[in-house]
């Protein structure tokens, strides 16, 4: 054998070599910047991380405001689920590399983000142009010492959503009016019409209500104090308001009043669409998910009524990264997408609600009607739970893991466990998740 | 003649008088060293790129996991560690989540892997006879194995769907209750069984086959002449020609089984997949270093079942020699 040969192989495997310590180089050097943003002479590239339908993009405006700033590129990349989105904002910002201009942030994160990655987002304080909020929404986004991180996008109001159909069966009222009446300042109201429906119902394999969780949500949700005082300590086993929605809800779930679905789940959907539940308590961005899923055969069949009491289930801002090299842009930018006529424009495309006060009480808003819903006065019943949101909400870091947790507690119930069983379970579960 | 040429042009020793000048000496020496060089040297470049890649990716994640689980750290502030010692690893055992996890981890795993290597040896018994189109067979079998997890676990989900999947229909054809594959710990597991057979035995079908097809016809040509039956013949020859086969793919059942996550994952649905159901009936170990890092955030309690699911394997596998050895002494 040929040395030649051998030195072309011994070539061979220095490239091979090489090529692999190259592609292991490759992965640590990222873009030109830290967030994909730049600025070229007066051409301004901005780029926006969001999830799930916050409207932005869907709705055009991205589209509109390139139009009116020739000068600016707007790169956005939605992702579907705001867990995965989250994770990998929070991969990305310990690492500080990977993060886009404008970032997303639920209202679940919001605490979080606040107390721990304050430094690491742009301070929106005493811009003008952006008072235009309800009173809650921007404190929620504030840090204690006055650093407001984000500018609100949408809010979640809520009502009940049901059939008509199977309320006439059962023989209730129609009517959302008179619907709202049967339960109107009560949420045990609301499962006493349950029992109603579930006796007067003649047909099979319809519950009243989609899951036990959906009505746990919606009574947590409509105080001020929820899983955290004001201090910031947990409160989630002594809170008598968790308590009390915890056993309303366990008695819904077992009296066999629900469908022992869960909500956004697979399962879900076909209930939907084959309506094995009469109601679901609906916050505004939840309408434009039933009609596409529940689909044009059950159209005109679902209507919504004012709930019980208000409470805001979501809702999000949008935040400025400050390492972004077009942070002013970027701000800018985020100021037009949350202004009134913008939050307006939205609501009428798809159906989120306002958080600007401003936009609420614009006419548009105000009379927007709801086709698929039998042409529900959506603007109206949404716009009158706005104004019923607790003015102070306090939000705690692991609010939105906690929540998950109670919903697999009611799944417990759901599924035959005691109900003393499962809360001891969901306590020493929330203990695991927040220690 | 091609040979030749590279010889000379290497500058290696050709047959004829002897060269005495230095010039000539010192190129001699050189191409001996390059020839060692070669020799010697060659094979670990060519092992170079997996062993970089190997450093880098697999290595120094483990080496960092093992720190990490010694400290008390979260995903959104990773820069803030707070060293605790074993405390990870004390809470980790005294945890019931983690002795559920590691049974339905051994359940799951024995359900999924005792069918699916007796199909698969039954399978590869078919698929070795002569038959028309057997080549379809053969690919046929290997198509589960070429779909993704997240598609084949997807689908399945909505054939065990409670109210409107496919099989709770035809037992309700047949007059038996709707089955609630989800929410019962036994038909869960089943379930998410259901979707590692499927994918998995068509795969050890074929390495299977491969290595029946190796077995000389003699033997059993030896056997029929001595009067075996077929399955005499499957028995005494077949199944002990592939011994070393089925060691082999019971070795990767076990270490796949210890790492089960996808499956109960999408099975579960969302948040639900991640603690493995409401009452973590199918909770693998998998699927809680998950949740405690990507839903608790809780880097350094994940990283501490991560490496309890190693040493797990490591004490699978010594368990495995000892009984080997016991048993050679024995026998």
């Amino acid at each position: 054998m040929g040395t030649l040969g051998s030195l072309r192989r011994k070539a061979v495997a220095t490239v091979a070599a090489v090529g692999a310590l190259a592609l292991v180089a490759a992965c640590s050097d990222g873009g030109d910047s830290v967030t994909g943003g730049s600025k070229d002479g007066d051409k301004v590239t901005i780029t926006m991380g969001l999830f799930g339908v916050m409207g932005i993009k869907e709705t055009g405006l991205l589209e509109q405001y390139e139009k009116e700033n020739p000068n600016v590129t707007i790169k956005a990349e939605i992702a579907g689920d705001e867990q995965t989105y989250y994770t990998a904002l929070q991969t990305r910002l310990a690492a500080g590399n990977g993060l886009k201009d404008i970032q997303g942030i639920e209202i679940g994160r919001a605490k979080e983000i606040t107390e721990t990655q304050a430094d690491k987002f742009a301070d929106f304080a005493g811009m003008s142009g952006t008072d235009h909020f309800l009173p809650w929404k921007q404190s929620q986004i504030s840090t204690a010492d006055g650093k407001v991180l984000g500018l609100g996008t949408d809010i979640g109001p809520m009502a009940v959503c049901y059939r008509k159909d199977y309320f006439e069966q059962a023989g209730l009222p129609t009517d959302r009016e008179e619907v709202g009446k049967l339960w109107e300042g009560d949420w045990n109201k609301y499962v006493e019409v349950g029992r109603d429906f579930k006796k007067g119902f003649k047909g099979d394999d319809v519950a009243y209500m989609d899951s036990a969780s959906g009505l746990f949500n919606a009574m947590v949700y409509g105080h001020s104090e929820q899983y955290y005082n004001e201090k910031g300590d947990l409160i989630h086993d002594k809170n008598p308001v968790v308590k009390d929605a915890w056993e309303l809800s366990a008695d819904a779930a077992e009296e066999d009043l629900t469908a022992k679905l869960r909500q956004f789940q697979p399962g879900w959907d076909p209930g939907l669409a084959n309506g094995t539940f009469a109601t679901a308590v609906c916050p505004a961005w939840m309408l434009s998910h039933i009609s596409e899923k529940a689909g044009d055969a059950n159209k005109g069949k679902w209507d919504v009524a004012p709930a019980p009491k208000g409470a805001n289930w979501g809702g999000a801002f949008l935040g400025v990264v400050e390492e972004s090299p077009v942070k002013e842009e970027a701000q800018k930018l985020v100021a037009w997408l949350t202004a009134p006529e913008q939050q307006a424009h939205i609501f009428t495309e798809i159906g989120n609600i306002p958080s600007s006060q401003k936009a609420l009480e614009m006419a548009d808003v105000k009379n927007a009607k709801s086709e698929y819903f039998s042409d529900a006065p959506i603007g109206e019943i949404f716009g009158a739970a706005a104004q019923e949101i607790p003015d102070k909400q306090v939000l705690g870091r692991k609010d939105g893991t906690i929540k998950d947790t109670f919903s697999q507690g009611l799944a417990l119930v759901e599924q035959g466990t005691a109900r003393d069983k499962a809360w001891s379970t969901t306590m020493e579960r929330i203990e695991k998740a927040v220690g | 003649m091609a040979t030749s040429t590279t010889k000379a042009l290497a500058g290696e020793e050709p047959p004829g008088p002897p060269r005495t000048t230095g010039g000539k000496g010192t190129a001699r020496r050189r191409g001996a060293l390059l020839h060692r060089l070669d020799v010697k040297g060659a094979p670990f470049a060519f092992i170079a790129p997996f062993f970089i890649i190997f450093l880098a990716f697999s290595f120094y994640p483990l080496v960092y996991t093992s720190w990490i689980s010694l400290h008390d750290v979260e995903l959104s502030t990773l820069d803030v560690m707070e060293f605790v010692a074993f405390d990870n690893y004390v809470e980790l055992w005294g945890d019931s989540r983690f002795w559920n996890a590691l049974q339905n981890t051994i359940t799951i795993g024995v359900i999924s892997t005792v069918p699916q290597l007796m199909m698969a040896l039954g399978l590869a018994h078919l698929l070795n006879y002569r038959m028309r189109a057997s080549l379809f067979f053969r690919v046929a079998s290997l198509v589960p194995y070429a779909t993704s997890v997240a598609a084949a676990a997807l689908v399945f989900t909505m054939i065990f769907e409670r109210d409107f999947g496919m099989i709770n229909w035809a037992l309700g054809s047949v007059g038996i209750d709707p089955v609630n594959w989800e929410a019962d710990k036994w038909p869960a597991q089943v379930a998410i069984s259901t979707i590692v057979i499927w994918r998995w035995t068509g795969y050890n079908a074929l390495l299977y086959l491969a290595a029946m097809q190796a077995i000389p016809a003699e033997r059993y040509e030896a056997a029929s002449l001595d009067g075996a039956s077929r399955w005499k013949q499957f028995t005494h020859v077949t199944v002990p020609g592939i011994r070393s086969t089925i060691v082999f793919t019971i070795v990767l059942s076990t270490i796949g089984a210890t790492q089960l996550f996808g499956e109960p994952l999408i099975f579960g649905q969302g948040p639900n997949g991640i603690t493995g159901g409401a009452d973590n009936q199918y909770q693998t170990l998998g699927l809680l270093l998950y949740e405690e890092g990507w839903k608790n955030y809780q880097m350094g309690r994940s990283a501490t079942v991560a490496w309890a699911m190693f040493l797990l394997l490591v004490l699978a596998f010594v368990a495995q020699r000892l009984i080997k050895r016991l048993r050679s002494r024995t026998s």
